[in-house]
Order: C-alpha cells, then structure tokens, then sequence
C-alpha cells in the first residue's frame, strides 16, 4: 500500500490546505510513514476494552441558564481582517 | 390510483427558548444589532471552551418526551467537522451515535385519515450564525448572534406518505412544542428549520427509491409545495425511464422549482469524534420523570377531553387546541363561565379573526379570560345586545378595559325600557313608509328592515327583540 | 542578581521590603536585553506593562493593602496562553497578528496572585514539536549550549527560567512539552493531573491531551505557582471539583518507605547511556533515603507513542479548524470563499502543522475511524490500566523524562525521531496522571532528567519526592553560562 498523491489532495482539499508540488510528495512520504508506524498498535489486544473518549469520570458538568454581560462588538471586531455593518465580511457564499 | 407511492422523511431543527446559548452565557434573543449577542466562548475563539446549559438539556427532554420518545440513559456530544462562515469553530458542537433521544411518534390526521409518523431520533445541538449576502453578490457578511443558541434535530421515520401529511405532521409537531413550552417555533425567525427527504417506489413495493434531499423551504406551505414539485418531477424522470440521483436539493420559491445543489459524491465527510471539551452525560431516570410531571397535557388528549366534557365537535376541538395558549385560554374561561359553546364560538370567530389580523398569540394580547367571561355574561342578562358585544370586543381587546366599564363609560347598556323604545318605533314608520306599506301587503322581510333601523337610530342600544315586539304591534 | 532569585527567596525578600517588584521586574528586563538575543527564548517582551504592575505592588504594598501570595514576583507565560491586550501567536503566521480580547483562566489567577507578566515565550507552531525549531518565527537555543534547542514545544519557557530572564513560567504539555524542555534545561516542569489546572484560554492542540503547568527554578516554586493555579474552574468542564491542598506542606515529608516501581520499559536501548546513568544514580538517592525503588512492567508503554500520535492528530486537526481568517488572523485577498480559506490557512500554517493535521483528517475519516482512532482510544485504555495496575503497590513511578539530553539545532531530520522524544512522556498523557520533570544531573555536560509520574491527583506526593531528592542529591547548584560561541558570557 501507498498513499498517492491523489489522497493527499483529496484530505487537504478537506481542510481547506492548498499544497505545493513538493507538499504534496512530502505528505504522503509522511503520512506513509505515519500509517506505518502507527499499525504497530494493531497488535495491542483491546477485545472488550472500552475506548477511552474521556480521561475525567466527572459526567453532567452544566452551567446555569443565567445571562451574563456579552464582549463588546468592538472588541469582537477590533482585529477583524474585514468589517461591514458590524459583521464579518468573507466572499460570497452564493456561488 | 398513482404509479408510485412517495416516502418522505422530515428533519426538524427546533431553536430551544432557554435564556442563554448552550455553551456560553450570551443571551439567544433574537433581532439584536449584528454581533451584539457573542463572546469568545461561541465566537470560538481560540482557547475557549464549552460548558452546557442545563435548561436546553431539559427543555431538550421535555420536547422528546412530547414525542414520546425514549431518553438515552447515556448521551454525549461529538463534533461535525466542516467549513462554512457561519460555523466559527470550523465544526458544529452536535451529537453522532448517541442521541438524547430516539424511538418516539406523533400522530396527524391528514386527508381525512389518522396516522402515526415515527420519530426515528431527537439530538442536541449548536446553532450557526446568520449570513448576509451582499446585494451585488461580492461578499457575505456573518453575524454570530444566532451562534450558539441551543437546537434540537428531530429526524422522522420515513413514514409520511405525500406532501399534504408532511404539513400536518409539521403543524403537529410545532402545536407539541408549543405545549411543551420549549420553543416559540416562529419559521419565519428560524426558529423551525425543515429539510425533507423523499424518493418515489412502484405502487405496492417494498424497497426504497433513492432519496433527494431538499433544503430551503421556508414555510409549512413551502415544505408543501417543493414536495409537490419533487413528486412530480421524480414521477416524471421515472416515467421517461430515467433514474433518480441521490442529491441534495434547493427549493427556489419564486420559480417554484427545486434545483440541484450537489450529489452524493461530492457530499461531505464530516469526520465525527466525540467532543473531548465536553463530558458525556448520564441522564437519571428521576431527572426524566421529574420533566415527565412537568409536562403539560398534549394537544390530542386535550381535544379528546373537549369533545368528551364540553361536547364540542371535533371540529372545534381541533381548532380550540391548535395551540396552548388558544386550550389554556378556553379552559381559564371556563373557570368563569360555563357555557363551553358560547366561549368557543367567541374563540373561533371574532377573537380568532382579530389574533389572525394582528399576527399574535392570545397570550401575547390585553385580553383575559376575565374579559371574555365578562363580556358573555353582560350579553346574558340583557345588559348589552350580540352586536354591542362585538363593539365592546373590539374595545377591550384595544385597550385591555373590562367590558363593564366600557359598557358603562360608553353608555351602551341595551334600551330595554318599552316606552323608549316606542317613540324611536314611531319615528321609524313615519320616515319610512315604503318599507310599511312593504310590510303590510305581506312582505315579512321588511320588518328586517325596520327593526334594523330602530337599532341604528338607538344606536345599537335598543333590545332588539322588543322593537320586533313593537313593530309588529304598531302595524298590525 | 534579583533575576537569579527562586520565587520563594524573591518572596521573603519583597515581604521584607528588602527590594521592590518594580527593582526585581528591572532585573529580570535587564536580564531579557542582555540575553535574549542568544537565548530567544521571547516572542514579546511586556517591559511597559510590567513596570506599570510592578509599581501598583510597591504602593499597594507601601498602603498595607492585601498583595496576594506571588505579589511582584515577575513570569512569563507561553505564547499559546491567551493574555488580554497580549499578543498571542501560537508561534504561528496564522496568529501573528492576534490580540485576544479575554485572559486564560491561569493568566488571571497569576495576575491576581500579584505575579507580573514580563513576556511571552517561544514554542513550537501550535506545540506541534520538540524543539520549537517549528516557531514560524525563530528557534530558541538553549542557555548550556546554545547550538543546541531547548526543547519543546514549551522551549522557550524552559529556557526563559534557565538563563534567569524570568522567575518562573508557564508551558503546556500535550506529549512532554513541559517536562522534555525542563530535562533539557536542567530545570523544574509539572505536568498536572488532568483536570487539576484549567484549560480555559489556553489555545488547544489536542483537547482530551494538553496540560498546563508550571516551568520553576526549584521544587519549592513548582508547589507555590501549584497553589496558585491548581482549583476548578467553571468555565471549563474538564477541571475537576476538587479542592486544591497546600502544596508546600508536602515539602520536607519524609519520604521513608514510599513505594517507587521503575517500569523496565523506559530504560531500553532508545534511551540514551548517559540517560540511564544519572538516572540510575538517583534512584540510589531516592533508596539511600529509604525509599523502596523496585523494578515493574508497564507492558502496554510500546503502544503509548502510536496511539498519542493518533490521538493528538485527529484532535489537532479539529482544533486547528477555526484558523480561516474571517475574524481574525492571516487573511488573503481570495476570488472566492474556498480559495479564501485555502489561501489564508496555506499562508498561515507552517508545515509541521499541516503534517499533522492531514494525518489527523486522514484518521477521522470515515472508513478509517474505527481502525486509528477507536482503537487508539481502547489502547488508551490499556495505557491507563498498566498505571492503575502499578499504583495499585507503588506511590510513585520512576522514569527518565526525555530519552536524550538537548540536541543541536538542526540535528534531527527525520520526523519519527523528533517524535521518539516524547517516548517518556507521552503515557501519562495518555492516562492524565501528575508527573514531574526535575534535573538529576549531567551527561557530557547537558542536563538528564528525571520523571515521577503520581496518582491521579495526588501532585503533593509527586513534589514530596521531588523535593526530597532535590534537597539530598549532592547535585552542584550550577547555572547555564549563556555563552556565544567563541563571544562573551552573559552573566
């Protein structure tokens, strides 16, 4: 098996990762490299092991239903690349 | 008898009514100036963390238990991972493979036939912020008010059979969640957000059609009529031999159309994992039952119960119980006066068209049950006619006044004194000797006349039954 | 020489009015200008702000006013810790431009506590590394040798308190990135029990991973910083519910008949000669102080690596999302919003980030899921079970905390050996357990250290031990020359 670079765009593509020529060589050779390495815990015997999502036993951590004061939308907007009407200003959604 | 039967599946965004978003603090009213309702946490800036709000977890149960769904004794939340600019965190706080909720029902009465439409799950989740596109179609602008405010996902069982039972089970559904006082599901605010699967099958088979999902649809009646569309059009792809593709949708109300946003292939893998920022929750059987009692009775008990004890018919047990406050509203009057009818028939006609004009709900206006109640007894003793009943209405429902006094400071008590009534009587023949001699060579309907003009001359005031009495006596 | 001061002896010093905050903030930026430009251990120094602090200390302090407990004692702070008005980069171009409107939790509570914020440190982009070589904006040396990195991602916190450009600092620890740099700078590094010290506003790398902690010129110190973070916070649902003890009162204890398990698993032949040797020797003081030392497997340790990686990649990839540009950060002229997206994070992320997080997108994917990240997560579990299994019979477990001592700049080239450093560490992540980094001597002249990783919660016993072999090693207290070279000393 192999990655390709096919896959390599394809997962960047997913996270919105625009990848050189070299990039893209150089991900797979590590992802490759990654996947490799990693298979070692194949062989670790988890039948009827429970995974581990959560390292704190602690269950129904909840906040009340209580207002508090809200940031300051100059402050929200204050390191905002682009601003217009107190929003953020991004290209069009609308294809 | 169609070709194809159609199945179609409803997913069901719900905003919840809590005070505060689900993780974070900021209040969730809606129409505020854009990014005035944010704050790091649901800005998803970097470093900040969630922490659940209680009540969008209870209000959560309480809307599956309204479905009667089962509650998951072990729930938790995971992230959906995608980009979108109204998605600050670049992934949706939403739950995969363990839903709050699952396994319930509701049922709708629907061209003419009563049926039970499955709910195949109910799962918490986060709301987006709110786009808004620029008029020359440049750019977009995100507002994160809406980011943050707790949903609830309610997926049907694809068990509705054409677009007529998609609107009632639509209309079921938000009369259930106003009665369980978890949302004030307003589509045209967004807080109900409709998406319908459908695909079409040979009459009589068994196996699915391949589904298109349609996204869009603004209101009951547009859900309504996109799956109309969807019907159509799917029927006739299948009659030319074509196939249909598994895609997603847009419905466009203008043109009416539904159009192709994208396919299968291109849909997104949105790479879920159980949200380490958030611990799992243990939902206790005594937290569920003690939401249980809390749970105000449903819409079809209450019409049952209407029509059992009040004699209503079904008919006006339906539309009495369309919504709590409507039920609640006819129950409190009752409290005060027993004449289930005559409350009714108030409620359905000119309270009814008044609240329709205004685009309210009965609790949102001036008027109590103590008016109502008020108002029909004064018509009872004689204090006022039906018609001053309805310029007394429409004076109260304005002002909020009680209907005595408005009686009282308006002068409008009914003239049931005879000789009053007598002089406007004579009045009225002298001026109106057409209509007499009408009357007398046998044409009953020109009484009518007369005694209408007795009321206008007495300015509605006079008892009509006794200037009937009057005016017959005088032209005998 | 204030900035050579321990936290507790700069203490004593201040309550007795011998010096001001505002002479021991001076020193400690007169230190900064005079060394920094060999250590780099700064991405921004808050001279202004600082001296500003320091004096309201001296008035308040002049008034009688209560000062709070870390009163005038100057620290810095990790650039992945958000700090109001500061500006938090991740060591990231995403970030370089970043001013956060709102304070981590543990920014407040030392700001509340009186400490003086005089910078922010250098890491590896988002703590994705060992070094901080993979700083968007400059690699930090480290002051016993500085053709040589610090460690990391914590590197420059580390540093910062080796070549006494601060009292004391903050890192974060994913993998080892606060315990692998104190070894390497031949300092004190505690990584806390999960849920002991808040994560709120500490940017995330890897969510069920990162730690926050303190980088201390002594054990002593490690236990006063302890006192001041450790405790719940409402605003993270991780931090547990637990009142905090008093740290220092486990310092001084006796440590006759603790029960210490050396897992023979860290003691294999990845682990450096000189490693072993020093640490071995301590062992021998841990025993010489009636301490039982005995020799235990933690059979599953193989699989700890694999599975962090797994692990702190899917979350990572996750984590790093947000980082697009709409309302802060780099932001790209774009023709359209994918294009926008791409080019903003393209530009942004240097590319061990971008390594990871295509690995983390790969794990998550579905059809991989359950193979990477599911199974990682039940290796996780086995992970645990091995420490549960140990503490059962031990108090402590006792490991080396790096397999090496620092490496030069530039040494290492293959990814997977940049990774193997984090081979000691990595378990108690895994497993969320206390464990402390602390200097048990030299090997050709570089810093080893040493690794006691405690119960769930049980830090106290953690700095007890530590303590005791701090104060009985016979360890020379030397410090780094800072030293160009063929240049002058900076002392």
């Amino acid at each position: 098996m192999g990655i390709t670079s096919e896959e390599i765009v394809r997962i960047a593509e997913q996270i919105k990762l625009e990848l050189t020529e070299n990039e893209i060589k150089e991900f797979a050779e590590h992802l490759q490299v990654m996947l490799q390495y990693t298979e070692k815990i194949r062989s670790a015997v988890t039948e009827n092991v429970s995974p581990a999502a959560y390292l704190s036993s602690e269950k129904n951590v909840f906040q009340e239903d209580k207002p508090r004061p809200c940031l300051p939308r100059e402050a929200a907007l204050a390191h905002a690349p682009e601003v217009e009407d107190g929003m953020f200003r991004v290209p069009s959604v609308i294809e | 008898m169609s070709k194809y039967e159609t199945v179609i599946g409803l997913e069901v965004h719900v905003e919840l009514a809590t005070k505060t978003k689900i993780f974070c603090s900021c209040p969730t009213e809606f129409g505020k100036a854009p990014n005035t309702n944010i704050c790091p946490v649901c800005l998803g800036l970097p470093g900040t963390l969630p922490v659940l709000n209680k009540k969008a977890v209870e209000y959560a149960i309480k809307a599956a238990l309204a479905l009667n769904c089962s509650i998951g004794s072990y729930t938790k939340f995971d992230r959906k991972n995608y980009f979108y600019p109204d998605l600050p965190k670049a992934y949706q706080i939403s739950q995969f493979d363990r839903p709050l909720a699952s396994g319930g029902y509701l049922e709708i009465e629907a061209e003419g036939k009563k049926k039970r439409i499955g709910i195949n799950r109910v799962h918490m989740e986060e709301d987006a912020g709110k786009l808004v596109h620029a008029e020359s179609g440049a750019y977009s602008l995100a507002d994160y008010n809406r980011a943050g405010v707790p949903l609830i996902e309610i997926v049907s069982e694809p068990d509705i059979s054409s677009p007529a039972e998609a609107k009632a089970y639509l209309e079921k559904l938000r009369s259930i969640m106003l009665y369980a006082g978890v949302s004030d599901v307003k589509m045209e605010e967004g807080s109900l957000r409709c998406d319908a699967n459908i695909s079409l099958r040979p009459a009589g088979s068994s196996k699915l059609g391949t589904k298109v999902e349609i996204k869009n649809m603004n209101s009951f009646k547009a859900v309504q009529s996109a799956l109309e569309y969807e019907v159509r059009r799917q029927a006739a792809e299948l009659d030319a031999g074509g196939e249909i593709i598994q895609e997603t949708r847009r419905w466009d109300e203008n043109s009416g159309k539904t159009y192709s946003m994208r396919s299968k292939e291109e849909a997104e893998d949105y790479r879920y994992f159980p949200d380490p920022d958030l611990l799992p929750l243990q939902i206790e059987k005594e937290w569920v039952e003690e939401i249980r009692q809390s749970l105000p009775e449903m819409p079809d008990s209450r019409r049952k119960r209407y029509m059992e004890d009040y004699n209503l018919s079904a008919y006006d047990a339906e539309v009495i119980t369309a919504t709590k406050s409507m039920a609640d509203f006819f129950e409190a009057t009752l409290q005060e006066y027993n004449d289930a009818k005559a409350v009714a028939n108030w409620l359905m006609g000119d309270i009814s068209r008044q609240l329709n004009a205004e685009g309210v709900e009965i609790d949102r206006t001036k008027l109590t049950p103590s008016h109502l109640a008020e108002l029909l007894k004064l018509q009872d003793k004689g204090t006022i006619s039906g018609k001053i009943a309805k310029t007394v209405f429409r004076e109260m429902f304005a002002s909020g006044k009680m209907p005595a006094q408005i009686v009282e400071e308006k002068g409008l008590v009914q003239i049931s004194d005879e000789g009053a009534i007598a002089a406007i009587v004579e009045q009225v023949i002298a001026e109106n000797p057409g209509p007499v001699s009408d009357y007398r060579s046998g044409k009953e309907k020109a009484l009518g006349y007369l005694v209408g003009q007795v009321m206008k001359l007495s300015k509605g005031k006079a008892n009509p039954q006794l200037a009937n009495k009057l005016l017959r006596e005088k032209l005998k | 020489m204030l900035e050579q001061l321990t936290v507790a002896a700069a203490l004593e010093k201040l309550a007795n009015r011998e010096i001001s905050a505002r002479e021991l903030t001076e020193a400690v930026l007169t230190r900064i200008d005079d060394v920094d430009k060999s250590v780099r251990a700064y991405i921004t120094v808050t001279g202004e702000r600082a001296l500003q602090a320091a004096e309201k200390i001296d008035e308040k302090r002049a008034k009688g006013e209560n000062t709070g407990p870390l009163a005038g004692v100057p620290v810095a702070l990790k650039d992945n810790i958000c700090t109001g008005g500061v500006l938090t980069s991740c060591a990231s171009k995403m970030l370089a431009n970043f001013i956060p409107p709102y304070d981590a939790t543990v920014a407040l509570l030392l700001q509340e506590a009186g400490a003086i914020l005089v910078g922010k440190t250098n890491l590896d982009e988002f703590a994705m590394g060992s070094s901080t070589e993979s700083s968007a904006f400059f690699t930090s040396r480290n002051p016993w040798d500085l053709t040589r990195v610090p460690g990391g991602s914590s590197g420059g916190s580390a540093a910062a308190v080796a070549a006494d450009e601060t009292l004391f600092s903050l890192g974060t620890d994913t993998g080892g990135s606060i315990r692998q740099p104190a070894a390497f700078c031949g300092i004190v590094g505690l990584k806390p029990t999960y849920g002991r010290v808040s994560r709120f506003g500490v940017v995330a790398l890897a969510s069920s991973l990162d730690h926050v902690g303190p980088l201390t010129k002594d054990v002593r110190d490690c236990a006063l910083i302890m006192n001041v973070i450790a405790g719940h916070d409402k605003n993270d649902s991780t931090s547990a519910e637990l009142a905090a003890p008093d740290y220092t009162s486990f310092l001084g204890r006796e440590i006759k008949g603790l029960r210490i398990g050396v897992p023979v698993e860290y003691f294999n032949a990845d682990i450096e000669d000189g490693v072993k040797k020093a640490v071995r020797k301590a062992i021998d003081v841990f025993v010489s102080l009636g301490a039982e030392a005995e020799e235990i497997s933690l059979p599953h340790t193989q699989y700890a690596l694999p599975a962090f990686y797994i692990l702190a990649a899917a979350e990572a990839s996750s984590n790093l999302a947000r980082y697009d540009g709409v309302q802060y950060g780099l932001h790209m002229a774009a023709a359209n919003l994918d294009d926008f997206y791409k080019k903003n994070r393209s530009e942004g992320f240097g590319s061990e980030v971008k390594r990871r997080i295509i690995f983390g997108t790969y794990i998550l994917s579905s059809g991989n899921y359950d193979h990477y990240y599911l199974k990682a997560m039940k290796v996780r579990t086995l992970v645990k079970e091995d420490f549960e299994r140990a503490f059962a019979g031990y108090d402590l477990i006792l490991t080396p905390a790096a397999p090496t001592t620092a490496f030069k700049a530039g040494s290492v080239e293959d990814r997977l050996q940049m990774y193997f450093n984090d081979s000691c560490t990595v378990a108690a992540n895994l497993a969320g357990l206390p464990a402390i980094s602390l200097p048990c001597g030299f090997a050709d002249g570089l810093p080893v250290g040493l690794q006691l990783i405690g119960k769930p919660f049980a830090e106290g016993t953690v700095l007890q031990a530590a303590y005791a072999y701090e104060q009985n090693s016979g360890l020379p207290k030397s410090k780094p020359a800072v030293k160009e070279a063929g240049g002058a000393l900076h002392e």
